[in-house]
């Protein structure tokens, strides 16, 4: 038997993370343990109603209660009251008109913490409340704010190919459904938090957080302070989670502890607990997906009409570019030479919707995948034949136009998940039960379900081509290698990853690299962790950079020894010559180039081939590089009284192009798709008068590991040629499949089909009683 | 600043509580207390630690300890949860307490919570709260005036409210060991597997006599009404008759009709009447498949 030798270098390994040792000691300090000489705390003052004029704002009580507090409201910004995103509608603090429940109005400052918090319950905020747009319904019937008889749309785009009526038209049978989605908390283990540190209108401005994207809260705070860029040093302390949640919301709390550090002078931090973090920090979008689609007999997609409304709350944070990766989404992974898709994102008087893993392409496919089996059922076919026929395969188009590469992995994926399983068999023997009937006795009720999803790597359209990604490496003394990239580990790997990706492109050894903190004062802007994007894209600048960076030390080499550079190799740390003898070891090398006064950084950028174009006004083009495609099978158990449900077990089967780091890779599927059943089924956010009422761990409803199925992972492995290293996003691809499968699987042992997310056993029984009950499938049986 | 007590007695504690100059509460486990803390943003000005009381620890078997004068097995209020589902007595006499104290949060929680802090605190959810309605326990209460004992389904009187007296404790908890053969039953119907508050949660304690009827049916019932309570309809529809589908809808029937559940942040009023009536339905279906 050949042995199946591993390859050479780190790259498909899993070695262990570098920043595992301090975080399983507890040595790692978080933003919550940093304490710099003469800090305050900040805590922030918040206005109740979702929609209100702000009449008075007193800080006397505050200050006659404790003289030393310092209190701040809009009328002390230096620069504009805008929070820097995509639109200005943001407010750093409220100052006339507030639009959502918990809008913050005016921020304190005290020694303590606890007494910043009682300072700030002291300040009186008189506001008249107006009326307020509470839900989708209600927006659509017309928004004060859009003048009373329309919505206040904060973004639209719409796809289309081919010509949609024509297609239903000449369709044996259309089928409609609409589909509904909540709110989704992220649940970062570590709540938001930054330290603002002025240090004087020349030194400028220095901000710690806990964040995603270092060079967006830059931005942010450059414009709000009105200072030059080089004066403004925003520094990413270790992060315990985002989930996208610090991608926008830091650009708020930054800003506010940094307003409070210029006015007093001293360090502020500001931590929020869980209970403000859930109250005032955004969330994953509600939507509203509605379905018009033409069928043959044989299943086969030959129309899909598509409407997309998401639910912004009060502003716009990045609502645009959610609303895009929706839309691009929504048909999901099928083929069909006639769509369209049009989505909207209104606002409503809530706290404002924003980014959160997956950006918008679990709302849509979470729609598109219980169409399918809508569509499936209506036309006796099983969740699988329906899929297999319709899915995506290599060469063919997608609604923007685009091509799809070899690396179209949906069928290997349903099948694999499928065959793992024994989908068919098993889905349709439940099927066979429920149609011949179940004693009522108590016994519990397994089912079983299938969702197929594909999500888009990178920026969406030209993001990439816009941005531009600055990454790189510098050499150290010995050898050592740093990793310069604004690219944030929260908890991902990201760190691991880049040193596999650097230390194979470099040719030296795992530990011989190290990763810089994100600090803009000291690394490039690769660009916000986000979009599934790092590992295919700056991890690609990275290893650009660690070529040229080899290739210079390998020309420095050959000059020394008098040899030509081509004849040089640089493997596992040391030069070889053609004979494989060691000319010099890689440190020694290093140290000779710096002393004599060598470049030290290498800094690539990236730069989409010119051929991949995207046009934003006809959403014509590439839409994204590369598409991973996933494949859930998951299975369940219902008690048949309490309609709880148990995901006892769920298969997945992905195509990340590439697992880098296979442990982590797993990690990052494991870990998507429990979120995405939680979602689906448990995480609930209930409202009234526009504020969260589940706002704290108590009442928001995660899974515990006592609820956590067991999980087979398959990697299915198809680089992609628009990677170097063939990789593709693998961070959102599992929070799109989740959720329908497991509602599929509810569905195949109950029989009642739940159209809005969670399928909680309240859902479910109101459901059965509204009569949404499928007729069991024994055709064919 | 707050000041906290360590008594070294009952009598001690008693008397600390009774002081009005200290304004002091009693605390156990504090898994509840400190949680409404920070909620409320309240502070105490004294706080008395009860977790020392050697009066109030420990799990017995007392003959004619009862009202009724049978054998009862007597809990300390400050016993965990941890200690109440590993006891031997609870395991084998009170084996739907022993189940009921597993459902209460996860280890962490079971290791602090105690049972005198579960029904002093006096949720609606509280989950030894059914188990001891079932079983008919009594409360031995300990206050500035002396000693009183109360039946437990008079303990409650209204949504939070308790019949303690300022200053007075629960001390020990009398439950009657139940006579051989009778069958107890428990379900907690909570948010999710751990760590869940219960939306629904049921015990059921009864004899099946030679004749095959049902005697001495007692439901007990948590998060269907602002306190913890019996079902007197479904134990009456139960009561005297043979056990089998026909008693089980019966009773299931009256169950949902005897209840006023709202809607909350956890569940629905329809969710809670519905789940209740049928869980009051497979308990004595159960009971009717359960041979002899
Ligand atoms: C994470 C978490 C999960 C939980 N899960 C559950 C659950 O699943 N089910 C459930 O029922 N509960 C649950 N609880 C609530 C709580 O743990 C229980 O109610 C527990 O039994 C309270 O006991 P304690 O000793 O901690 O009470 P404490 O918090 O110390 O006291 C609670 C109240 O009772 C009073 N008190 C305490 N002892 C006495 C006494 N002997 N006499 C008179 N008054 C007294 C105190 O003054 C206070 O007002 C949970 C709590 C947490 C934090």
């Amino acid at each position: 038997m050949a042995s199946t030798a591993a390859p050479p270098g780190a790259v498909g390994k899993s070695p262990p993370r570098p920043d595992g040792p301090a975080k399983v000691t507890g040595a790692t300090r978080y933003v919550d343990d940093l304490a710099l000489p003469g800090m305050w705390h900040g805590a922030t003052v918040r206005c109740p109603y979702p929609a209100a004029r702000l009449l008075r704002l007193d800080p006397a009580p505050a200050l006659a209660a404790d003289p030393e507090v310092v209190v701040l409201t809009a009328r002390d910004l230096p620069g504009p009251n805008v929070i820097q995103l995509i639109a200005d509608d943001w407010p750093v603090l409220a100052a006339e008109r507030v639009n959502h429940a918990c809008e913050p109005v005016a921020l304190v400052a005290a020694p303590t913490r606890a007494r910043a918090l009682a300072a700030a319950a002291r300040v009186v905020v008189e506001a008249e409340e107006l009326p307020a747009v509470l839900t989708l319904d209600e927006a659509l019937r017309g928004d004060p704010r859009a003048g009373g008889q329309q919505p206040l749309v904060l973004a639209a785009c719409t796809v289309e190919r081919g010509d949609v009526e024509a297609g239903l038209a000449g369709a044996d049978l259309i089928i409609e459904g609409s589909y509904e989605t909540g709110h989704q908390e992220h649940i970062y283990i570590e709540t938001h938090g930054a330290i603002g540190i002025w240090h004087g209108e020349e030194a400028g401005l220095e901000v710690i957080g806990s964040l995603q994207c270092p060079y967006y809260v830059h931005k942010a705070l450059v414009r709000l302070f009105g200072l030059p860029p080089e004066r403004v040093r925003v520094r990413q302390a270790p992060t315990g989670g985002g989930f996208g949640g610090k991608e926008d919301f830091p650009n708020v709390i930054c800003a506010h502890a940094a307003l409070l550090s210029r006015r007093c002078g001293r360090p502020v931090k500001i931590v929020y607990d869980r209970h403000e973090d859930i109250i005032a920090t955004t969330k994953r979008h509600p939507s509203r997906v509605r379905h018009r689609t033409g069928v043959r007999r044989d299943g086969t997609l030959v129309a899909q009409d598509i409407e997309v409304l998401l639910d912004g709350g009060a502003y716009v944070t990045l609502s645009p570019v959610v609303l895009s990766r929706a839309v691009l989404h929504a048909g999901g992974p099928y083929r069909c030479p006639n769509v369209r898709i049009r989505g909207r994102v209104l606002a409503t008087n809530t706290p404002p919707n924003g980014a959160f893993r997956g950006f918008g392409a679990p709302q849509t496919q979470f729609a598109a995948e219980r169409h399918m089996d809508r569509i499936a059922r209506a036309l006796g076919l099983d969740p699988l034949a329906i899929r297999e026929r319709n899915a995506y395969r290599p060469g063919d188009v997608t609604p923007t136009g685009q091509r799809l590469d070899a690396s179209t992995n949906a069928l290997e994926c349903l099948r694999a998940a499928a065959e793992r399983t024994r989908f068919r068999e098993r889905w349709r023997a439940i099927e066979r039960e429920r149609a011949r009937g179940r004693p009522d006795d108590g016994q519990p009720w397994q089912g079983i379900g299938l969702a197929l999803v594909w999500h888009g790597s990178g920026f969406t359209g030209d993001g990439e081509r816009r941005l531009g990604a600055r990454a790189g490496v510098r050499l150290l003394p010995g050898g050592r290698l740093e990793v310069l990239a604004a690219s944030t580990d929260f908890g991902q790997g990201t760190s691991a990853v880049f040193c596999q990706l650097v230390a194979d492109a470099a040719g030296v050894p795992l530990e011989q690299v190290q990763v810089h903190e994100p600090d803009t004062a000291a690394v490039p802007d690769s660009g916000p962790t986000v979009a599934s994007r790092t590992v295919m894209i700056v991890g690609g600048v990275l290893q650009r950079a660690a070529a040229q960076l080899r290739a210079r030390l390998l020309a420095f080499a050959a000059e020394r020894a008098g040899l030509k550079a081509e004849r040089l190799r640089l493997v596992g740390g040391q030069v070889l010559d053609p004979q494989d003898r060691v000319v010099a070891s890689f440190a020694e090398l290093a140290d000779a180039y710096l002393a004599a006064g060598g470049e030290a950084s290498w800094i690539a950028q990236h730069q989409p081939p010119p051929e991949i174009r995207f046009d934003e006004k006809t959403y014509q083009g590439t839409a994204y590089p590369a598409y991973g495609w996933c494949c859930d099978v998951v299975e369940v158990r219902v008690d048949p009284d309490t309609l709880a449900v148990r995901p006892e077990r769920v298969t997945i089967a992905a195509d990340v192009g590439r697992a880098i780091h296979p442990v982590l890779c797993a990690g990052q599927l494991e870990g998507g798709t429990l979120q995405a059943l939680a979602w689906g089924y448990l995480e609930e956010i209930k409202l009234e008068r526009g504020r969260y009422l589940n706002d704290r761990l108590q009442t928001y409803i995660i899974p515990t590991v006592l609820d956590t199925p067991d999980m087979e992972t398959i990697l299915i492995e198809n680089p992609t040629p628009a990677s170097p290293s063939g990789a593709k996003g693998v961070g959102e691809l599992p929070m799109d499949c989740g959720a329908p499968a497991i509602v599929a699987a509810i569905e195949n042992a109950t029989g009642i089909a739940v159209h809005a997310l969670p399928a909680s056993p309240e859902r479910l029984l109101e459901a059965r009683r509204a009569g949404q009950v499928v007729q069991p499938q024994h055709a064919g049986a | 600043m707050s000041r906290a007590f360590r008594p070294r007695s009952l009598q001690e504690a008693v008397a600390l509580l009774g002081d009005p100059e200290l304004g002091a509460v009693p605390v156990a486990g504090c898994t509840d207390l400190m949680v409404l803390d920070h909620a409320m943003r309240r502070s105490h000005r004294a706080v008395v630690d009860l977790l020392g009381l050697a009066e109030l620890r420990g799990i017995r078997w007392a003959e004619g300890g009862g009202s009724a004068g049978g054998p009862v097995v007597e809990i300390g209020a400050a016993s965990t949860f941890s200690a109440i589902r590993a006891d031997p007595l609870v395991r084998m006499h009170l084996p739907i307490l022993a189940e009921a104290a597993a459902t209460i949060g996860a280890w962490q929680i079971q290791n602090r919570a105690t049972i005198g802090g579960n029904l002093a605190n006096a949720s609606p959810a509280a989950d030894s709260a059914p188990v001891l309605l079932a079983l008919d326990a009594e409360l031995v209460l300990v206050g500035p005036a002396g000693e009183r004992v109360v039946p437990y389904r008079s303990f409650h009187l209204g949504y939070r409210k308790t019949l303690l007296a300022p200053g007075e404790l629960i001390a020990r908890i009398r439950v009657p060991v139940p006579v051989p053969g009778t069958r107890q039953r428990f379900h907690k119907v909570g948010t999710r597997q751990a760590q869940a508050i219960s939306k629904v949660v049921l015990a059921m304690c009864c004899r099946r006599e030679p004749d095959g009827l049902l005697r001495g049916v007692r439901f007990g019932v948590g998060s269907v009404a602002p306190v913890p309570r019996r079902l007197r309809g479904a134990e009456q529809a139960c009561e005297g008759r043979p056990a089998g589908a026909a008693t089980a809808e019966r009773a299931a029937a009256a169950a949902a009709a005897e209840v006023h559940p709202i809607d909350d942040v956890r569940s629905t009023a329809a969710y809670r009447r519905e789940v209740l009536a049928r869980l009051v339905r497979r308990m004595v279906l159960e009971l009717a498949a359960d041979a002899g």
